[in-house]
């Protein structure tokens, strides 16, 4: 069975998944930056009143009031794009990290696959590199039928070992299998 | 009291305060396990060595975020009042979070600013509340419309019982000295989440 029959057989779209796993593992708390990739999870968290959802101005922001929230004793995650996440190295380093927030991030990876603009094209380079040199785990997610497993088993690997996740959404997930 | 009650002071007639005194007088009303962010450098210096509160969070880089934290804190514990206590220098890099405030206007936290127009820790160099900046001019633009000046020491105090009892987000503003500060917090981070979390019942 190829990639693209193995997904059409999966009856939930991407988006509808990661719904489903934030709710079963209580993350109530969705700060996004908008991404066009993100847009049908941020359709679909508005929709729903089990989320408190908020648009800050900025990725740091958002990690901010996420890495208090935690603190608070309420879960939650940043949704952003490749290049928001390359405005983040400061307050990983000296927030997230050393204070062992299990802060959750998902990234629509952007400037890559045929990403027409140059500036998320280069942006696109920086992110393994420093997600690698915080020690930060990280997993793209290219398969329909990896999205439950990846995003279920990080939340609960970042929520045992307080520690930061970045969930990486590549365009082979939601572009090319994109329906 | 609504924000029309609220008397406020310009930033030009506003006495320059001791930020060490300030953070005392605030420790000194807080009865009912407040939770307090103290901002990067002398924000939580001064915080620490008001009393190491175990409510007390104090943030060690970041620069800027205690705003959102304290937000993000806020909203986990709507029964709690949540306290950000941040430096012009600080303010400055997150404007943006002041909107957020306004926009989801949680009645339970209030942003306290030492504006003393200056980088102080880095070697004094003006910050733009310096020149012609206006915090509390912003943080209304923003959409925070009890947003004030503290007078003098005597009006800072009202204003903080008037945050505690009344609905929020408030923004107090105080200018302040170049005292350095009372103290040096432990820098150590693990720690001071643990304790932080422990006492605000949200340990895992």
């Amino acid at each position: 069975m190829s990639v693209e029959t193995a997904a059409r057989t999966i009856s939930e779209a991407w988006d509808e998944i990661v719904v489903r796993v934030l709710k079963a593992n209580k993350v109530e708390l969705v700060a996004y930056v908008p991404d066009k990739v993100l847009a049908p999870l941020i359709k679909r968290v508005h929709a729903d009143d089990f989320f408190t959802v908020l648009a800050p101005a900025r990725e740091e922001e958002a990690v901010g009031i996420v890495a208090g929230a935690y603190m608070g004793g309420k879960r939650g995650i940043v949704l952003m794009q490749t290049s928001g996440f390359a405005t983040l190295p400061n307050v990983l380093a000296s927030l997230a990290v050393p204070f062992q927030i299990p802060l959750l991030m998902m990234i629509s990876e952007r400037g890559t696959l045929g990403d027409f603009q140059l500036g998320q094209a280069l942006v696109c380079r920086t992110m393994r590199p420093v997600l690698q040199s915080l020690g930060i785990e990280h997993y793209a997610i290219t398969r329909m039928d990896e999205v439950e497993f990846i995003v279920d088993s990080m939340i609960k690997q970042a929520f045992m070992t307080q520690a930061p996740a970045a969930m990486i959404l590549s365009p082979l997930l939601t572009k090319k299998l994109a329906i | 009291m609504t924000a029309n009650e609220l008397k406020s002071a310009s930033r030009d007639t506003a006495r320059l305060m001791n930020r060490s005194d300030l953070c005392r007088r605030l420790v000194a009303k807080l009865k009912q396990e407040e939770a307090v962010i103290g901002g990067i450098g002398n924000s939580h210096f001064d915080l620490w060595a008001s009393g190491q509160r175990p409510q007390n969070f104090y943030m060690l880089g970041s620069m800027g975020l205690a705003v959102p934290i304290a937000f993000g804190v806020a909203l986990a514990q709507p029964q709690r009042r949540v306290f950000a206590l941040e430096g012009d220098g600080s303010l400055l890099m997150q404007l943006g979070a002041l909107g957020t405030v306004a926009r989801h206007a949680l009645k339970n936290l209030v942003i306290i600013v030492f504006d003393n127009g200056m980088y102080q820790i880095t070697g004094a160099q003006p910050t733009l509340t310096s020149y012609c900046t206006d915090l509390v001019a912003m943080a209304k633009g923003a959409g925070l419309a009890q947003s004030v000046w503290a007078a003098d020491e005597a009006h800072y105090e009202e204003l903080i019982d008037v945050a505690l009892k009344g609905e929020g987000p408030w923004f107090i503003a105080a200018r302040t000295d170049q005292q350095p500060p009372a103290g040096v917090t432990e820098r150590d981070a693990a720690k001071i989440r643990g304790r932080f979390m422990q006492a605000l019942g949200a340990s895992r």
